[in-house]
């Protein structure tokens, strides 16, 4: 099987890493909104990342990952480069609809900042304002301001602390550029559902059409499991095949949230249970270490 | 010295019994159910066989397998030549043997069947798949390069018979899975007990010793395009069998709860994914206490004996018609009642009822009554008012079947019919010329075998495009030669020379017989 490999790597944060996975023909069909599903290794779980940059000449795509439960934390140990997944699949989902768009404000939250850049630098292209909204906790977590303002006409940081930017969540940064410019006529929101929920009520009143990325549990990410299910409007939706984008003011986010826990138990579990093994794992390194370290230092006294 | 005619009266006159494991041992495993004829319940069941002229098995048979003929050769203990006969025209016995459901087919029709149990076809098949793994038998046909290149969307049933037939006429075939490892429903959907894994490998890597080519992690549509195999990656054929697999949901309350899922995930996550090793691997599956399935098919008895097995205490099915009904194999609802499984037939759920953390509590349902028959045939179910009552369990299981996939209708122009299924001729020819589809995604949710017919008719088709002669047209000791060359005529040029290698007859012996019986 084609082994896929991590050509580059690098850590944003203590829990935010980058991997540049070569995938020539990936590359080149990849476009703005599309998402991958990748195993770490062969008893892995099959999760869904969105894209967070391609380039065809490098033969390249790119994923920015946050370690937050067992597989993410074990990617950030193992994923290095040089090592290859053992699978990725894609490009998954239909490419965001850039449209005639004129002003855009895109929105990313966390790690949300890192699939909203291939479409602001798609609006940018096209020829439209790009106005970008990046929003982290705080200054040592903030990632590709510069990659951002090489495609942005604006960029507002925004920290909750206020540490780097403004101090305030997005929705604040948001409300900002809607004052400055009356005539932003598309949104695009990616983070946290609580954020994309936040954003899509910013922009409800004054009727911007606001696009948001959903990354609900999946497993084929091709249609048929249905795990994936989210509710729009009246309908229920497969985000894998019938999104990941949707209008965000058509979505139902208290569902999407809730079905976000559907494993939450299981994942603590499957934590913990790493996690131990690690500490085991650190235990026994560190006892090989001193076992090694005894006997020099007597040679040395 | 011809033996003594068989009649209906002096063959064994019952069916030979599958040695099965105890039902409620099995329920808590996933090691397969039916365990499989000794040689001794082979040979005997061979007996039963009359080997009729008019041989309605065949026809009765979605691939044509020449059924008396393999018995033939069990009951003369010949068992690698029965291998031979059925790999003449099915690559799939030990799959076919486990999964088809036969009692609708071959044996449906069997001769046999009229005045007694009729000949446990199936059994016999899978007795000659199974041993063939043992033995390692392979049957390699010598190809003939065409210099074609074939690329199959989709490594379930139908794909893997078109990859067969393709390779076999020659073709370089390549199979492009979008999952990490190749076998489609075989490997996601079917669970162990029924199909293990390996046996499904076993055929896969018989596809690989004829020279197809497996790519997984191949999202077809999106990586590339249906049109783009033809007019950039050099295929001059296409055959697409992605299966249908957009899970139905109801539109009931409660569906987006917690613990509400299709069967396709159940049954991936247990099977492809191995949940049921959690966390060995890493995939979770929360499991149920108390599990209803709604659906009464081959896919809902999978999704309830794949929850008992996975530990739940109560297994509900949950049907709206009556057992009469039920699209499933009568061999599986058999099994899942002996296992522990309740059914309530006549009983259509309302609603999925869910507690203040939207995990599922219960489900509300009212009883049904069957009213007039309706477009299916069906006596059509209809509400008895006041019926309605509930009952606990903490996850539902949808398997009331499936949508067509929309990813190809997205990503090409090929024409799709009013349901969002692929449109195809009589000979499965799609609207985009040299690209051919079936299984699923042109019927709708199948069987495996009906699947497995799709991919080798158009295979048929895809040989006459591209000028092919049909490999059905082995060459074959046994037929004369005279006059004929390799089989055919004088007048038939530019075929594609395919032959079965034989135990015992070299190829060169072949080659040389036929001008030698010329002169």
């Amino acid at each position: 099987m084609a082994a896929f490999e991590i050509v580059a790597r690098e850590d944003y944060s203590d829990v935010t890493f980058m991997l540049e996975i070569r995938h020539p023909l990936m590359a080149r069909a990849a476009q703005p909104g599309q998402f991958v599903i990748v195993m770490q290794s062969e008893h892995g779980e099959r999760i869904p990342l969105t894209i967070a940059d391609f380039d065809a000449d490098r033969g390249t795509v790119t994923l920015v990952i946050q370690a937050v439960g067992k597989t993410t934390r074990e990617m950030q140990r193992e994923c290095t480069t040089g090592t290859a997944l053992h699978a990725v699949v894609g490009p998954m989902g239909i490419p965001s609809h850039l449209g005639q768009a004129k002003k855009v404000i895109c929105v990313g939250g966390g790690l949300g900042v890192a699939p909203v850049f291939p479409q602001a630098r798609a609006f940018k292209q096209s020829g439209a304002y790009v106005i970008g909204v990046l929003g982290f906790r705080n200054k040592d977590l903030v990632f590709w301001e510069q990659k951002f303002r090489a495609c942005c006409d604006e960029l507002v940081v925004c920290t909750d602390d206020g540490s780097s930017g403004i101090k305030g969540t997005v929705t604040e940064g948001m409300r900002q550029a809607m004052e400055k410019h009356a005539d932003i006529d598309t949104c695009i929101a990616i983070g946290p559902p609580i954020m994309m929920k936040a954003c899509a009520e910013a922009t409800r009143a004054r009727k911007i059409k606001t696009m948001v990325s959903l990354n609900p549990v999946m497993v084929d990410g091709t249609g048929m499991c249905g795990g994936c299910r989210v509710k729009i409007g009246e309908g229920i939706k497969f985000a894998c095949v019938d999104g990941p984008d949707f209008d965000a003011h058509e979505v139902d986010f208290d569902d999407l949230m809730s079905r976000l826990s559907r494993f939450k138990e299981t994942e603590r579990d499957a934590l913990k249970k790493w996690e131990e093994s690690c500490r085991m794992r650190a235990a026994a390194d560190a006892a090989a270490t001193m076992d090694r370290g005894a006997p020099g230092s007597a040679t040395q006294a | 010295m011809a033996a003594k005619k068989k009649t209906i009266r002096n063959i064994p006159q019952e069916r030979t019994p599958m040695p099965e494991q105890a039902p409620l041992e099995r329920a808590r495993n996933f090691k397969e159910v039916a365990l499989g004829y000794t040689r001794e319940n082979a040979l005997v069941e061979a007996e039963r066989c009359l080997q009729c002229p008019d041989e309605p098995c065949v026809r009765g048979c979605p691939v044509g397998i020449d059924i008396p003929g393999f018995i033939a050769k069990i009951a003369a203990k010949n068992f690698r030549g029965a291998y031979d006969v059925i790999t003449d025209t099915n690559l799939l016995p030990a799959v076919c043997g486990r999964v088809c459901p036969q009692e609708n087919q071959c044996e449906g029709v069997c001769t046999v069947g009229d005045t007694l149990a009729p000949v446990a076809i199936g059994r016999l098949e899978r007795y000659v798949g199974d041993s063939a793994i043992r033995e390692g038998w392979v049957n390699l046909p010598y190809i003939e390069r065409t210099g074609f290149r074939v690329g199959i969307v989709g490594s379930g049933p139908a794909g893997m018979s078109c990859a067969a037939d393709m390779a076999k006429a020659g073709c370089e075939v390549i199979v492009y899975e979008a999952f990490h490892e190749p076998g489609g429903v075989l490997k996601y959907g079917i669970p162990d007990f029924r199909l293990p894994n390996e046996v499904v490998d076993v055929e896969i890597d018989k596809l690989k010793q004829l020279g197809v080519r497996f790519e997984c992690n191949t999202l077809v549509g999106r990586l590339f395009t249906i049109e783009q195999m033809i007019t950039e990656m050099g295929f001059h054929a296409v055959f697409i069998g992605t299966g249908a697999g957009y899970p139905s949901f109801m539109g009931i309350p409660g569906e987006s709860l917690n613990g509400v899922l299709s069967a396709n995930e159940l049954l991936t996550r247990c099977n492809l994914m191995r949940a049921r090793d959690f966390p060995t691997y890493d995939t979770p599956l929360q499991p149920g206490e108390r599990v209803a399935v709604i659906g009464a098919g081959n896919t809902a008895m999978d999704a309830l004996r794949v929850s008992m097995r996975l530990g739940a205490r109560k297994v509900y099915c949950v049907y709206r018609r009556s057992k009469a009904e039920a699209p499933a194999r009568a061999e599986e609802v058999h099994h899942a009642e002996e296992e522990g499984i309740e059914f309530h037939w006549l009983t259509s759920p309302i609603e999925v009822l869910g507690d203040a953390q939207k995990r599922v509590r219960g489900m509300r349902c009212q009883k049904m009554a069957l009213g007039e028959p309706d477009a299916s045939g069906r006596r059509r179910p209809v509400a008895i008012p006041g019926s309605e009552f509930e009952f606990e369990c903490d996850s539902v299981v949808y398997a009331i079947g499936t949508n067509a996939n929309p990813i190809l209708g997205q990503t090409s122009r090929i024409k799709l019919d009013a349901r969002g299924y692929l449109e195809t001729d009589e000979n499965l020819a799609t609207s985009i010329a040299g690209v051919y589809a079936g299984g699923d995604i042109v019927t709708g949710a199948a069987t495996v075998i009906e699947a497995m017919g799709a991919g080798r008719k158009a295979a048929r088709a895809i040989k006459a495009y591209l000028g092919l002669r049909d490999t059905e047209i082995v060459y074959s000791a046994e037929q004369p030669c005279a006059d004929r060359h390799f089989g055919f005529g004088p007048e038939v040029h530019g075929y594609a020379r395919v032959r079965t290698l034989r135990a015992g007859i070299e190829p060169r012996n072949i080659a040389s017989d036929g001008p030698a019986s010329r002169r």
